[in-house]
């Protein structure tokens, strides 16, 4: 048979395909349980690093158990779920956000006025974590998540007991176009949020991430955040998911019911 | 035996792929910035290159000349998803800062060149060396431009400091220009004019 007859042709295609796809789709199944474990320790990192606390050479689980404390939360009224309540697949430990907002039993269909974050379905329950200083409660650290220009950005913004300073805010998982809306990872520009306020002296929600620099002289400077440049529509989607989650379909009604209990 | 040595030697200094043939200059310029990233990269680069030369070699009796261009395609782009996973496991920092970078590891000249102009005609053990001598020639570049690009743009060599940064107290002021990818074209080509100063019969003549 010669090597250029169809027959042979359509012979040595299938072949390599088939080869092809054995070696990639073994690899992909062979390797997938260390590579969620190593998601699960950047999530686990990356909540630690919201919260400042440094985790350079650290035992990441061990000072995470040390320092973090969690809760399951309910977000339609802000209370939190009771731990005899917990259930297999609800509980911080094996909270997995994806699963649970997928599931139509789990989670609530946003209307679109509602959801300006774009992720269509919002979990009825969400994990939230505490940074606790010899049982006070130092910061609060609360997933957030929400569309991008390609992907879903999720992350993490984390608020000083006060519940008005931002004390930190990163995302550990995104699609975004490296150097441009890639940039959301930049160590500066996390660093631009500590010490912003959410709220204004009424309890008003204000902050914003805004297109240009933020001038340092205008009276609102606390309540904005640079943009990224050249990132138009990931910037604009980081606003937008901030003003969701902090809005009243988010975590409002949780922060509000912890401000009255603080008063 | 003495042929092979020189295959795998002679991509290093004396046709290396990027310095001589001026091929992969793209990811040589955006993986650079930390000696970390360059390494994984070449370790990787080097890794398909041999083995799709490796593969190449072994079926090119085999390959009807109307789909050569896309069977090695499939074999490299399959080569680079098993190396995307591999550092995916075993390297997830540095896979979150090499980002699309591996995955363009499909479109690096230099593989698709070596498995046209090398293992198409070559036997498998001379490919798969020719595989590795020039993933070596790569490395060299990257590592040469990586170490310099983060000693000069951070005071930092594999994330260690080894200049005191004024920032922190010390007396080094950090160049920012080696941390943006245009200095690792200044530093490729200050390589490629002592390469060819120290070989001048790689000077090529308009």
């Amino acid at each position: 048979m010669s090597t250029d007859s169809t027959r042979k042709t359509i012979l040595v295609a299938l072949g390599v395909c088939l080869v092809c796809s054995i070696l990639v789709s073994s690899a992909a199944v062979g390797l997938k349980g260390i590579q969620d474990r190593n998601k699960e320790l950047d999530k686990l990192k990356n909540i630690l690093n919201a919260g400042n606390i440094t985790t350079e050479n650290a035992n990441i689980q061990k000072l995470f158990k040390q320092r973090i404390e969690s809760d399951i939360i309910n977000l339609t009224d802000g209370s939190v779920v009771d731990k005899r309540q917990y259930t297999d697949a609800l509980n911080p430990e094996d909270f997995n956000l994806k699963e649970i907002a997928k599931n139509p039993r789990t989670s609530r269909k946003l209307s679109e006025r509602e959801d300006i974050a774009q992720i269509n379905r919002i979990p009825k329950d969400m994990v939230v974590y505490w940074v606790k200083d010899h049982g006070a409660v130092e910061k609060v650290i609360l997933p957030i998540y929400g569309k991008g220009l390609w992907s879903t950005m999720y992350g993490f913004i984390a608020l000083d007991k006060d519940l008005r300073t931002v004390k930190g805010f990163t995302f550990y998982e995104h699609g975004e176009t490296p150097g441009l809306g890639g940039e959301v990872d930049n160590p500066k520009w996390k660093q631009s949020w500590i010490g912003k306020k959410i709220t204004d002296d009424n309890g008003k929600l204000k902050i914003r991430v805004v297109k240009e620099k933020v001038d340092p002289n205008d009276p609102n400077a606390k309540y904005r955040v640079d943009g990224l440049s050249g990132a138009t529509l990931t910037t604009r989607g980081v606003d937008a998911l901030v003003q969701f989650w902090l809005g009243e379909n988010g975590y409002g009604p949780f922060l509000d019911r912890l401000r009255e209990e603080k008063n | 035996m003495i042929k092979h040595k020189k295959i795998l030697t002679t991509p290093i200094f004396n046709e290396n792929p990027i310095a001589f043939q001026i091929l992969g200059i793209c990811s040589a310029l955006a993986v650079t910035s930390k000696l970390e990233t360059s390494i994984v990269m070449s370790l990787a680069v080097t890794f398909v290159l041999a083995f799709s030369n490796l593969a190449v070699s072994l079926i090119r009796k085999h390959i009807p000349s109307s789909i050569r261009i896309i069977v090695e395609m499939t074999i490299i782009a399959s080569l680079v998803i098993i190396a995307d996973q591999i550092i995916k496991a075993f390297a997830y920092d540095v896979s979150k800062q090499l980002s699309v970078y591996v995955g363009l590891i499909i479109t690096n000249c230099i593989i698709m060149g070596r498995a046209e102009a090398f293992a198409l005609q070559n036997p498998p053990w001379a490919s798969f060396l020719d595989g590795i001598g020039n993933g070596l020639g790569y490395t060299v570049i990257l590592l040469t431009v990586g170490f310099f690009r983060e000693l000069i743009g951070a005071g930092k060599l594999l994330g260690y400091q080894v200049l005191p940064v004024n920032t922190e107290g010390g007396w080094y002021v950090p160049n920012g220009l080696f941390v943006l990818p245009p200095s690792a074209f200044f530093l490729i080509g200050l390589i490629i004019w002592a390469l060819r100063t120290w070989k001048p019969e790689q000077v090529q003549e308009d």
